[in-house]
């Protein structure tokens, strides 16, 4: 898979990128990583799903999807001929979810890839259960990768005590590439309702407020493995996205900052090429790891 | 956008208007607008505002804001000739004219009248004829009555009898006296819940404009949604206005 660019975007903060189309130009875009999807359809989690916190917000919304078979009906004829990558974020409850899910995405010859969900904090069974340990990791991503023939993405949870062995887990197990961050696990109280602001008290943090963490576990995890690193949290400009790339990310992705600015995406990409010529770079490759 | 005036009503409600070179885009009424919260520490997301008034002679967007935060409160403190990022327009709107003539009733509690100023216009100039029924804690809590007089009949209640009628909106006698074709209605939830009830209990057909909390605006987060008989469905794409039939038993 090739990327035109070094910038997409998150998963779920660009919907299935046709909610941005009459914003931006999706074709600027190197990829746009969709929603996260599962083999069956989720209701997610009651309202309210979001507090704002400062630079950032929690969310819990849990994975609200259609499901696979939607998916594959409903949305993919209507977005399998933009002009960038449409990468699935694939997520589930259960091994044989994920495999399921997996296997039919595999089907669909306009999805490159799919980037493998082991992170989601705001689902009571799977998401981060698999993401938290490396036994967790490795045998979703093993079973995975035995249906699954294509790039595999296997994206990480900060919320681990050593990110650099689940990620190793991730690449001895198939991954072909990982990306990271998912968001931090949060809470948030209403002290004059004496609640939490979130239906289900917790939620993950992202935005602005994470970045610092992430460079943190792009630079440990880029340190460790072979395989390319996606860096993602909190990337709201193209400084922020030099910082990964330093940091050891060969590709970013853009979230919470799209709620913000829905240009943002197409503006880091054009501008990270501006900032190589302004400081005398010929080639991104120049950066990727400088501080490693 | 530019800011054209800053009106302020009250300790806590003013108007933004806003303008810009080109021509306004084309707006519904009941849509609303996410602003940008520039130069905070605190505020970080876009804040939806609904469309209060949309003047195409003077190419301005009128936002009327009551303040609930910190958000809310910087943008009481902008002036004129300050700039304003402005994501626009957003959201379904409120039903157009169905039939030549019919009687709408338009429900505003607190700063929930703001939507219906532009509805009220809409609904007059497209042969329909809307009644408002507004209600405040007090009679400060009304603000531009005159605008909303031009495009029909206003009616009032305040909880503590200062102007028009005293109680709530549910309890005012023009509800007993005419008879309505269907009914809009924006506010505090409680006092959209009893005008619902209101409604399906006179068989009236009814709308609400709701105003969950949001991130994106535009359906991506799916913070903002609301339950439905569709299920969880975003209040920012689907909504903000949704036939009280299509929402949980009330």
């Amino acid at each position: 898979m090739e990327l035109k660019n070094p910038v997409m975007t998150a998963s779920g903060t660009f919907g299935y990128g046709t909610e941005y189309a009459d914003l931006i130009d999706l074709a600027d875009l190197g990829g746009i990583i969709v929603k996260g999807t599962t083999l069956h359809p989720r209701e997610g989690n009651a309202y309210p799903r979001m507090a704002e916190t400062a630079q950032g917000m929690l969310n819990c919304v849990g994975l609200q999807n259609k499901g696979v078979d939607y998916f594959c009906k409903h949305i993919y004829p209507v977005i399998k001929d933009y002009d960038t990558n449409i990468i699935v974020n694939v997520s589930g409850s259960s091994i044989e979810d994920y495999v399921e899910c997996a296997r039919r995405i595999d089907e669909l010859e306009q999805i490159p890839a799919i980037e493998l969900n082991i992170s989601c904090p705001n689902v009571k069974q799977g998401g981060m259960a698999f993401g938290v340990t490396t036994q967790g990791a490795a045998s979703v991503v093993k079973a995975v990768r035995e249906v699954y023939h294509k790039p595999l993405i296997v994206k990480l949870s900060p919320n681990v005590t050593n990110i650099s062995d689940i990620a190793l887990a991730a690449e001895d197990s198939g991954a072909d590439a990982l990306s990271l961050i998912n968001t931090l696990m949060g809470m948030a109280i209403d002290i004059e309702r004496r609640c939490p602001k979130l239906s289900i008290c917790t939620g993950g943090l992202s935005g602005p407020a994470v970045k610092p963490v992430a460079v943190r576990c792009v630079w440990q995890v880029a340190k460790a493995v072979k395989v390319p690193v996606i860096g993602l949290g909190g990337i709201s400009s193209v400084e922020d996205a030099i910082e990964f790339f330093m940091a050891g990310a060969s590709a970013i992705q853009i979230g919470t900052a799209n709620f913000i600015d829905p240009t943002i995406s197409v503006k880091v990409a054009k501008g990270i090429g501006k900032w190589l010529d302004d400081h005398k770079y010929k080639d991104i490759n120049e950066i990727v790891g400088a501080v490693i | 956008m530019k800011v054209a005036a800053n009106e302020r009503f009250s300790e806590s409600l003013f108007c933004l208007k806003l303008t810009c070179e080109e021509a306004l885009p084309e707006m519904r009424p009941g849509q609303f607008v996410e602003v940008r919260v520039d130069g905070s520490e605190k505020v970080f997301l876009r804040r939806p505002i609904s469309i209060h008034f949309v003047d195409r002679q003077r190419n301005e967007l009128w936002l009327l804001i009551q303040m609930v935060g910190e958000g809310t409160r910087q943008l009481s403190q902008l002036r004129p000739g300050d700039t304003v990022n402005v994501l626009m327009p957003l959201g379904n709107g409120f039903s157009p004219v169905g039939k030549e003539g019919e009687r709408v009733l338009l429900v505003g509690g607190g700063v929930g009248i703001a939507p219906l100023l532009e509805y009220g216009k809409y609904l007059k100039e497209n042969g329909a004829q809307p009644v408002f029924l507004l209600g405040a804690k007090s009679e400060n809590g009304f603000v531009e009555l005159p605008l909303f007089e031009q495009y029909g009949p206003v009616y009032l209640t305040t909880e503590d009898g200062s102007r028009g009628e005293r109680g709530f909106v549910t309890q005012h006698s023009i509800l007993s006296r005419e008879q309505f074709d269907r009914i809009s209605v924006c506010g505090p939830g409680p006092m959209m819940k009893a005008v619902g009830r209101f409604a399906l209990k006179g068989n009236i057909p009814c709308e609400v404009s709701l105003e969950n909390r949001m991130a994106c605006g535009l359906g991506a987060c799916l913070c903002c949604v609301e339950q439905t008989v569709r299920g969880n469905v975003c209040v920012c794409q689907e909504g903000p206005v949704f036939d009280i039939n299509d929402l949980s038993p009330l």
